[in-house]
């Protein structure tokens, strides 16, 4: 079995895993982060979204080979000491999440759409978040965070 | 410091006790608890919908890498098990009972659904089970399926059960038919409407999952899963299915990804995990992916029904006569038969004073996977069927819609309807005429007519809707079949430090009862919201609860911890009263500190804490020491949230595509706890509506049974770009038959949303009817046949 190197949430990690491991198994099994979750078997819901090299990636699309080398964050590595993500934050004020599964892909997408466009407004908001699926929120307020959140960090 | 003052108390926004763990990635879902020596299982599935299984050979299998066991219906059967059960049962019209098809765990000679459950594979791995289910070689004859709804009863359909001739688990009828025939006979107008609610397929975003896991030294069975009610469960598995006795059996449900009723439920896949932990030794855990979900969760709604209003003259209902067929699918799920009776029948009078009713319902099964409740739970049917029909009412009369539902609306209180309901309260005229403002009703021909330059087509739609909720004395529902008590408990636990623990039999998937429930306890004992601890969802620590669902938990679970409250808050001024040597009538409790009233006595919350476990301070042989209190909560009444949702939408008729322009929704839940989480239950019940309106189907093919829309390729999710902002508005009636007056929010729009969108797009289309969902394509078909391209521009 291949061994994979990767640095996750700023720490190095590494394993032998079987080549077809997906990185979102990686993660969750291997490294036992499970706020990383999946909700669907066809890349469409977005609960397993973290980032790769900084950008907003499906880690159920990704092997974790193909992550040899990348540096990862997942939602466990977004508060910095002690201090949530202004996109944490703003789920939280705005009562941006229910039952919280979607909650951390919903989240790390969130961040990544605010790199990219930081002049957001809702139809855009809309449109990023094609890819993340929630059943809960009806979106309302996830979008109102985001829009929060987005403001906040100009 | 009041809680009023410090945000924290009844009717204040506090933000969630809970985010703070989701937000992070600190969940604990059942997926992300494992055990040493852990196993994983996968279950094989019926590719047929139907088909008698010939032989099972799993010899190839057991031979394959990291195979641990292999377990089919037989090893189910010959250990002694029963079948997964009905709770509630449904006596059809003629007094017979209804017909109950046996529903194995994992099936013996026969598959009913492609998805039934025909071995369980327990491996090293997941992908080691999945490999070796491969190999599992079934010898299927595959047989005839009965697979629509329409053709299900008739002569020479293939038969679901041999118990159930024609399919046809149960007639069954509400209301007075000589009556309602005779009203029919002198209207002065009568409005027939067929309609079809949509299948539609649950999909909370976590799949169901188990953990099964077997103690060898005390002979403790211990289940970890995604369920709604884990005290049910619990009962279940051993009373009926007789995996362990009830004290031998722990069932946890920890964080779990939503639900929508489909989580209530209990399968044959966690029944299968902890029975079968005990013979392989290891724990056994097992994850849905969204495919096996889409096959195996029970789905929701699925009715086929025909409607008839009789009106006088004036407009006003005289009588309102249904015929629905209702799908049930291949097995009766846990709840599923009184989805589409008495959660359906009993709120055909709408809004509305309806002189007289009746309703026959035929319970079905076809080759499909069972149908149970979700969100709503038969009232989305309800309201979907009169409200559609009202506003075709007012269409065919000229009456404006707004009018019509006024000229009917109930007025007095309480008010019995003809079928079972006593309305306590509401105020349907508030929430309609605040709605109307909302939308600006007024403005709509002006915004049609703009609309009508740029070559849109706009309309509008209203829903004036009514739930029951809070289900009702377990008494009445036990006359009625249920085979439960619909109840709930509470345990009030305070700490020696003063800090409060409380156990309740409800359960959260996303409805934020740790804050909610948190706020009543913090502001009801004067502590901080954070010194509050909710506590559910684990059989080792509440002895025992119904669960939630049916919007519950606040009308029912809140007023179960009132009840314990009350007598810790009694119990707390006996102990008060001998340690300020005052007579206890004379104690006051107010803002957490106990005072002789009338004198500079005090004592604070923290202090009666510690003195209630030190008992050094009073008699114990008149009062126990200690501070702990705990109650059953058994409603008097169902609650009648109600409201009105007025929905607003234009459409591109060269695509057909549906834009939500406006959706207004003013609801009456009585007393709100927490406003921002009940806007937060109402947003997603908006969507879900919105979803089963325009968007979503679970459809199956009518020949082979082959469920089409299996995946989120196929099977439309409401985006976040499929929906607008909600524009939220509240009226307020206080229930009079809970101690908080609570009326329950969970469903409201689900409930309300799908009549209001269909009415606003026939609207725009000038059509009586349309299929939920209205896709791009029907709109567009509809406006082909409908009218020449060129008169909607």
């Amino acid at each position: 079995m291949p061994v994979v190197s990767m640095t996750v949430n700023g720490k190095p990690a590494s394993a032998d895993v079987e080549a077809r491991t997906l990185l979102v198994q990686f993660i969750r099994e291997q490294l036992g982060l499970t706020g990383t979750h999946v909700g669907c078997d066809t890349s469409q819901c977005g609960a397993c979204v973290v980032h790769v090299d900084g950008r907003a990636v499906k880690s159920c699309t990704m092997l974790a080979a193909q992550a040899e080398g990348a540096e990862i964050v997942t939602i466990e590595g977004l508060a910095k000491n002690g201090e949530l993500h202004p996109v944490q934050a703003a789920f939280r004020e705005h009562h941006g999440l229910q039952c919280g599964f979607c909650t951390p892909g919903m989240i790390m997408t969130a961040v990544d759409m605010i790199r990219r466009k930081p002049d957001l407004d809702e139809e855009t908001v809309r449109d990023e978040l094609e890819g993340n699926i929630c059943r809960c929120t009806g979106y309302h307020n996830i979008v109102k965070a985001i829009l929060a959140a987005s403001r906040e960090m100009r | 410091m009041s809680d009023a003052a410090s945000g924290e108390g009844i009717g204040q926004p506090v933000r969630r006790k809970e985010d703070f763990r989701f937000i992070t990635g600190n969940g604990h879902y059942t997926d992300d608890i494992s055990r040493p020596r852990q196993t994983w299982a996968y279950f094989l599935r019926s590719p047929h919908a139907h088909a008698r299984i010939k032989s099972i050979d799993t010899s190839a299998a057991e031979a394959a890498p990291g195979v641990v066991a292999i377990f089919t219906g037989r090893h189910v059967a010959d250990d002694g098990l029963g079948g997964l059960i009905c709770g509630w049962t449904v006596t059809s019209k003629d007094g017979t009972p209804m017909k109950v098809g046996r529903h194995p765990i994992l099936a013996l000679d026969t598959v009913r659904y492609v998805g039934d459950h025909v071995a369980m594979v327990v491996a090293e791995t997941l992908a080691d089970a999945r490999a070796a289910a491969e190999l599992i070689d079934v010898d299927y004859e595959a047989l005839p399926a009965a697979v629509s709804l329409s053709a299900c009863q008739s002569a020479g359909a293939p038969q679901v059960h041999p118990e159930a001739p024609r399919n046809t688990c149960f007639e069954w009828e509400l209301g007075n038919k000589a009556e309602t025939d005779a009203a029919f006979a002198k209207a002065g107008r009568v409005v027939k409407l067929d309609l079809k609610n949509n299948r539609l397929i649950p999909n909370a975003m976590e799949p169901r999952a188990a953990l099964g896991e077997f103690d060898k030294g005390t002979g403790i069975y211990t289940l970890h899963t995604t369920s709604q009610n884990p005290h049910v469960a619990r009962l279940v598995l051993s009373a009926f299915v007789g995996v362990a006795p009830e004290h031998k059996l722990r069932v946890i449900a920890p964080d779990v990804g939503g639900g929508f009723g489909s989580k209530i439920f209990i399968y044959a896949e966690e029944t299968a995990c902890v029975w079968a932990a005990a013979k392989v030794g290891r724990p056994i855990k097992w994850t849905a992916d969204r495919s096996e979900a889409f096959l195996s969760d029970a789905h929701g709604r699925d009715h086929l029904s025909h409607a008839e209003l009789a009106l006088d003259k004036d407009g006003k209902f005289l009588a309102l006569r249904v015929k629905t067929v209702a799908n049930l699918g291949a097995y009766l799920s846990t709840f599923s038969a009184s989805v589409p009776t008495y959660l359906y029948g009993t709120l055909l009078s709408g809004q509305y004073d309806i002189p007289a009713i009746h309703v026959e319902v035929d319970g079905v099964y076809t080759h499909t996977a069972p149908v149970d409740a979700y969100r709503g739970a038969g009232r989305p049917e309800a309201t979907y069927l009169v409200e559609r029909i009202v506003e075709t009412a007012a269409r065919e009369t000229g009456i404006d819609p707004a009018e019509l539902r006024r000229r009917n609306y109930i007025r007095t209180f309480p008010h019995q309807t003809p079928v079972i309901m006593n309305y306590d309260t509401g105020d349907y005229e508030a929430s309609l005429a605040a709605a109307m403002e909302a939308i600006d009703y007024k403005g709509f021909p002006a915004r049609k007519a703009e609309a009508a330059k740029r070559g849109k087509l706009r309309g509008i739609g209203f829903s004036s809707y009514i739930e029951a909720c809070g289900i009702a004395p377990s008494a009445a529902v036990g006359s009625l079949g249920a085979g439960v008590g619909l109840w709930e408990s509470a345990e009030v636990r305070v700490n020696p430090t003063g800090n409060v623990e409380v156990l309740t039999g409800s359960h959260s998937h996303g409805q934020g009862h740790e804050t909610t429930f948190a706020q009543l306890v913090a502001s009801r004992l004067g502590v901080p919201l954070a010194n509050v601890e909710i506590v559910h969802g684990d059989t080792d620590k509440v002895q025992f609860g119904m669960g939630t669902y049916g919007s519950r938990s606040g009308a029912v679970g809140m007023s179960a911890i009132v009840k314990a409250l009350d007598k810790i808050e009694a119990k707390a001024k006996k102990i008060a009263a001998h340690l300020m040597e005052a007579a206890v009538e004379d104690i006051v409790f107010e803002n957490g500190t106990f005072t002789v009233q009338g004198t500079d006595k005090s004592l604070a919350w923290a202090e009666l804490s510690l003195a209630a476990y030190t008992a050094h301070g009073f008699p114990s042989g008149e009062i126990e020491p200690g501070l702990k209190e705990g109650a059953f909560y058994d409603p008097v009444n169902f609650t009648f949230p109600a409201g009105c949702h007025i929905c607003e939408v234009e459409i591109d008729p060269d695509t057909g595509i549906v834009k939500i322009a406006k959706f207004v929704a003013v609801d009456d839940f009585g007393t709100v706890i927490n406003p921002m989480i009940v806007e937060g239950q109402v947003h997603g019940g908006i969507a879900q509506g919105i979803g089963q309106a325009l968007l979503e189907h679970g459809i199956y093919d009518v020949d082979s049974g082959q469920l089409i829309t299996g995946s989120y390729m196929d099977y439309c999710m409401p985006r976040a770009d499929d929906l607008p902002s909600f524009d939220l508005g509240f009226t307020t009636t206080i229930c009079p038959s809970n101690p908080l007056g609570m009326k329950g929010c969970g469903e409201a729009g689900a409930i309300a949303s799908p009549p209001a969108i269909i009415n606003a797009v026939t609207d725009a289309l000038g059509i009586r009817d349309i299929e939920m969902p209205a896709t791009p394509a029907r709109v567009w078909t509809a406006l082909q046949s409908a009218t020449p391209r060129a008169a909607a521009e």
